[in-house]
This record gives C-alpha cells, structure tokens and sequence, in this order.
C-alpha cells in the first residue's frame, strides 16, 4: 500500500539546515495497522505528513498504491489526500461552525457528493462510530473522546485507503483514549490500513507493527501481538 | 463551482458563523451605496423638478423688450424711448431664419400702470389683461380646462371680445360650480366673451394664475396702442444655438430702431435657454458629485470588506488548513474567499439599494405638494443601479483576491500547525 525508498527530508532555518529525516524506508501493506514511535523532534509528524502529502519530499521515492507521488502540486496533492488519505489529528480539527454531521460530510462535499448522498453517507459514518445521536450539535457541545470520533468519522467518510492518525489520544485521558483506539481496532479489522504516530507504548501496542524512530531513522521496525482495547474498556 | 448551489450554502453557513463580523462588514458597503443611491436619486429629483419648471416654456426661447437709449446716435439723444412695433416681427422673422416662432404681446397691469378691473355681476377685481397671438402658446403652453379653448386665428382676424380667464379669476369673480365658459364679464368698460380657463402652471415667468387673455387685435382696439408691441416672445429652433440668436434679434432691433449697435441699454432681453443651460448644468454637476461621492464610499466599503476578509482568513487559518486536508484544492478555497466576499458586497448592496430607495420614496412622499421647491419624482436610474451592482461584483473579486492569496500561500502543513 505504502512503499517509501530513501526518503530524506530538511527543514531550512534561515542559513541553517534542520535534517530531519535521513534516509527512511519503510512499506505498509494493506490492512497494516503501524505504530510509529520515537522521542520528541525525531520526525515522527514529518513522516507521516509526507505520507498524507501535507509536505513535500527532498529526494527518495513514495508510491501510494501503486501510485509514484511525484511532481505534486497543491491541486493534485489536494486529489489525491481527498480520494486516497483521511487524517485524524490531535486536536481533532474540527470545523467550529459546523455541526458533528458537517464536519462528516465536508470531504464529501469536495467530492461534489450531492447533500442528499453527502447527509445520508455522513449519518451512517456517525453511527458507525456511536454519534448518530449527536449529528446536529456543534464541536464545542461534545467531549473531547466525542470530537475525535467525529473526527474518525470524517476521515471515514470519503472512504480512503490510508488512516493517519498523528497522536489520536494525545489529548484524552487514558479510558477515552482505549474507547478511541478500540474503534480505530474496528476500523483496521475491516481492512482499512492505518498509521497512527504515538508516545505512549499501551496505545503503540495496540497496533500490529511499531516502526521506531530515532534522528530521523528508523531503528526498530516489529510485528506485536495486538493488546485488544476492548480488554481495557 | 458559482452555480453550485453547495457553493453559496456553505458560504453562507461561513459568513453566518461570525455575525457582528459579518455586520459590520455589511455595514461598510451598505452605507456606501445607500449614500450613493440617496444621493443620486436627490440629484435626479431636483434635475426632474428643474425639468418640470421649465416645461411649459419652450427651452430655447427668449423674452425681448425696448428701454430708454444710453448712447446718442445718428442724431438722436440719449435716453430716448423705443418702441417695438408689429411689423419688427416680420423683419425678424425674415432676417433670422433661426427663429421659430416670434409672438408679439402688449399687456396691461404687468410691467407697472394700473391693471384693468374686471367685473362680473356683482364681484369685481384687477387683473392682468394681455393681447396676444394664438402663437404664444408654442412658446408657453398654456393648459386649458376642458370645455374650453385658447385665442385662435379668427378671433384676430375679427377682433373679436373673447377672453381667456385663469382659475383664480374664476375662483374670484364666478360661484363655485358655475361654468364661466360662454359667460360675459367685463373688462374695464367693454363687455368680453369667456372662452377658456388657463390651469396654473408652475414656472410660467411673471405670468400668474389670475391672467386674462384676449386677441391682440382687440387689446389694440380697447386701449388705443395701434402698432405698438409690448415686448417679443420668441423661440428658436430646438438645434439653434439661442445666444447667438438672441445677439442677432438685438442687432436687427437696434438697425431697424436706429439704435448704437453698442447701446446694451436699449434693447433688454431674458434668455431662458441661457438659464436652462446653466440650471441644467447645476443639476448635472450634482449628479456627477454624486456619483463620485457614491462611489468613493462604495470603494471605501469594499477594501474594508477586503480587509475584514484578510483578518477573517488569518483568523481562519487553521480551519483553511483542515479544508485543505480533507480535499479542498487552492482554487476551491480562493474560490470561497472570493464568493464570499463578492457575496457580502452584494448583500450589503442590496440591502443599500432597498434603504436609499425607502429614503427616496419617503421623500418624495414630503415633496409631493411641495410646488415651489423643483424637485420631482427623485429615482434612480436603473443602468445606475445595475452599474452600481456590477462595480460591485468587480470590485469584490478583486478585493477577495487578496484575502484569497493569502490563504493559500500558505502550505496546508503550516496552517494545520497555526494555534
Ligand atoms: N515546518 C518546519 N519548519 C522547520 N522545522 C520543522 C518544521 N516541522 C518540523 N520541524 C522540525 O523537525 C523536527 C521534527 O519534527 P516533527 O514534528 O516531525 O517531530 P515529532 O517526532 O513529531 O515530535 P513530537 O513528538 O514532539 O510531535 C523538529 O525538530 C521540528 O522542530
Ligand atoms: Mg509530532
């Protein structure tokens, strides 16, 4: 599903060069449910935000199902995270003005999914995560477990091949954060292919695969024994 | 993606989300447009009431009368007196080919002496009494009631003793509901058939509503002034130049009356053209300052929602930046930005253009019978209005391109990282 070659990445900082990543290989098959981990500042984001084409490569070699990203402009970048990619952010991103069922829909509505469909496919995405009873409520009236799985939903809903969760229960306290993990498990037991960036160890071992990063390499890259969340809910 | 009706709800789900934002963006603009509507509305009100003023006069016509000489010539002292006389008007006729129409008239009561009395039964009063030619009235239409007529070309021809009589006449000498038409009154020692009553007009010169007509030929008769001409109404024809005409109507009187072509005294003159022209450039001017001042306040109104919009896509950032991660491309958020900018000028002008209106009605409904004040049916005229719209829309897009570009300056990473 992924298959990244040689990657490098820098950030320029004024007349300094931040090397950030340095040569990361690194192939996800489908269904893969990939913890990545490391300490603070070892590119961990950076990574996965190449990955959802947020960023740009320097050199090395990315391919999305079968798919070379290369020459990415802004508009295709935007097509192809639409039709291939949906994020879960920390702080879940949520549109404030917009209802839970909104939120849900909005990667539909750059589809040019009709409202109609749009409404429908939204509402079946929010149950699916337990909200379809908060679909008319504003961000600001949920608790934060809520918002992200508003959250999850939205990237749902566009039917992606790739989740990319960058610290999906960095901002939960530990119940609501196995609640959120244990649907992300769901997700992943349907098919779905996830990489999900973590500093905690009990969420990273809920995952199949824990890829470690150090200074911009990978130093360890193992197969776990998947902790079940639902042993913790 | 503008004729998405997706397009506009999601813009408006944006623009209401922030309403005191939004108000005050409105508000700019609104005000703007309101100045300029109400505004250019007045002007076209007083230009229609100037217009109505001078309706019942021919716009290129002039008013010609003699005085005393001021400079001595070919033998003759100054401060001799000149008389008009009827045949002038032939001569004018065939030496300005310019000219019209030409209506000599003799009046008594008006410039001075004493107004004849007209009697009828018992109610008595003074009023103006002119000798005129039917022509007089291609140069001030005169509106008779119906039933009646105004002095023709037989009633010359026999001199007749018809008169026409003004409605204030009527009111003061007849009962109410009795038709004068047809009845005798008389005017000083001789009796006279009424003919018509002449509705009162605004802007009729010195003439009022109390006004008596008769034939120039029996004016002749009734106070012995033989050839001699009051003064000359004349008019031009609509594509003469009717200063020019006038200096030529002066020069040919001076000749005919052996009067210094250089004598200004002697021949006096009121050009209504000249008038006109200068009333009409007031009005065109106010509509012109109006217009600038309308759309400088417009331009004013729009770089504010240009810069509302700037702070609004700062503030907006991050939620541009989720946009942008969930699929929006650059151009369907630059397109937003824009719409709703174009959306928000075009609100605010709308609702601009419906309050100058209520204005404007409300004021003509205070001026409705206001008579002496010219102003008259104050609107706006619609290839304003749509113009007005359309440097709206133009200057919305152009001022949304700003905020537009500084949205997607930015890369989608950044602006998910923005606090
Ligand atoms: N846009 C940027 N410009 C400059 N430097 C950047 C940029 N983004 C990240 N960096 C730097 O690159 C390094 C890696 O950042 P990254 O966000 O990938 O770390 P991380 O592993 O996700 O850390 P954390 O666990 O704190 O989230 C950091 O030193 C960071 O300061
Ligand atoms: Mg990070």
């Amino acid at each position: 599903m992924i298959a990244i070659k040689d990657l490098h990445k820098s950030y320029k900082m004024g007349s300094n060069v931040l090397h950030v990543l340095k040569g990361i290989n690194f192939n996800v098959e489908e269904g893969e449910m990939v913890a990545i981990m490391g300490s603070s500042g070892s590119g961990k984001s950076t990574l996965l935000n190449i990955v959802g084409m947020l960023d740009l490569l320097d050199t090395g070699s990315y391919t999305l199902d079968g798919v070379p990203i290369v020459n990415l402009n802004e508009t295709k970048a935007a097509k192809y995270r639409n039709k291939f990619l949906g994020f879960i952010f920390q702080s879940f991103n949520l549109i404030n003005y917009k209802t839970a069922l909104e939120n849900v829909a909005l990667p539909l509505y750059y589809q040019r999914v009709p409202k109609k469909e749009r409404d429908e496919k939204a509402l079946q995405y929010l149950t699916k995560v337990g909200l379809a009873n908060w679909a008319t409520h504003l961000p600001s009236e949920l608790s934060g477990g809520q918002k992200q799985r508003v959250a999850i939903a939205r990237a749902l809903a566009a039917q992606p091949k790739v989740l990319l969760a960058d610290e999906p229960t960095g901002a939960l306290d530990s119940t609501t954060s196995y609640e959120v993990m244990q649907l992300l498990q769901e997700i992943n037991d349907e098919g779905k292919t996830l990489l999900v960036v973590t500093h905690e160890e009990d969420i990273a071992n809920m995952c199949k695969r824990i890829v470690q990063l150090k200074d911009g390499i990978i130093i360890e890259d193992k197969k776990v024994n998947q902790v079940r969340a639902s042993e913790y809910v | 993606m503008i004729f998405r009706r997706d397009t506009w709800s999601e813009i408006l789900s944006s623009v209401t989300k922030n309403k005191a934002r939004t108000t005050i963006t409105v508000i700019g603009v609104l005000w703007g447009i309101f100045i300029y509507i109400t505004l250019s509305g007045a002007a076209k009100g007083l230009d229609n009431g100037f217009e109505r003023q001078f309706e019942r006069v021919a716009m290129n016509s002039m008013f010609v009368w003699t005085q005393q000489t001021s400079v001595p010539y070919k033998g003759f002292k100054t401060g001799r007196f000149i008389q008009l006389k009827l045949n002038d008007v032939r001569t004018l006729k065939t030496k300005i080919p310019e000219i019209q129409y030409v209506a000599p008239r003799n009046a008594k009561g008006v410039f001075g002496g004493d107004a004849p009395t007209i009697t009828k039964d018992l109610k008595h009063g003074k009023y103006n009494v002119y000798g005129d030619f039917p022509v007089v009235v291609k140069i001030a239409t005169k509106d008779i009631y119906d039933g009646g007529r105004f002095l023709n070309e037989e009633d010359i021809k026999h001199d007749r003793k018809v008169c026409v009589i003004g409605e204030r006449t009527q009111r003061e000498l007849f009962n109410k509901n009795e038709n004068p038409v047809g009845q005798f009154i008389k005017i000083d020692n001789s009796y006279f058939q009424v003919i018509g009553v002449h509705k009162f007009v605004q802007g009729g010169g010195f003439e009022d509503d109390g006004d008596i007509y008769i034939p120039f030929t029996t004016f002749r008769k009734l106070y012995n002034t033989g050839e001699n001409v009051g003064w000359l109404a004349i008019a031009a024809y609509n594509d003469a130049d009717v200063i020019e005409v006038e200096k030529k109507v002066k020069t040919v009187l001076k000749d005919i009356h052996s009067v210094a072509q250089e004598d200004e005294r002697a021949i006096g003159s009121f050009n209504l053209g000249e008038i006109f022209n200068k009333v009409q450039g007031f009005s065109k001017g106010l509509t012109f300052l109006s217009l600038v001042v309308g759309i400088a306040t417009i331009f004013a109104g729009v770089i504010g929602i240009g810069n509302i919009l700037l702070i609004s896509v700062k503030e907006r950032t991050r939620e541009l930046g989720v946009r942008r991660a969930l699929g929006a491309t650059p151009n369907e958020v630059k397109g937003q930005i824009i719409l709703e900018s174009v959306f928000l000028t075009l609100v605010s002008g709308v609702l601009g253009i419906i309050l100058g209106a209520l204005v404007l009605a409300g004021i003509n409904a205070a001026t409705q019978d206001v008579t002496d004040f010219p102003y008259t049916n104050p609107t706006v005229p619609i290839p304003y209005i749509v113009g007005a719209l359309l440097i709206m829309i133009i200057l919305g897009t152009l001022i949304g391109l700003i905020p537009a570009q500084r949205a997607v300056s930015i890369k989608p990473i950044d602006a998910l990282r923005e606090e």
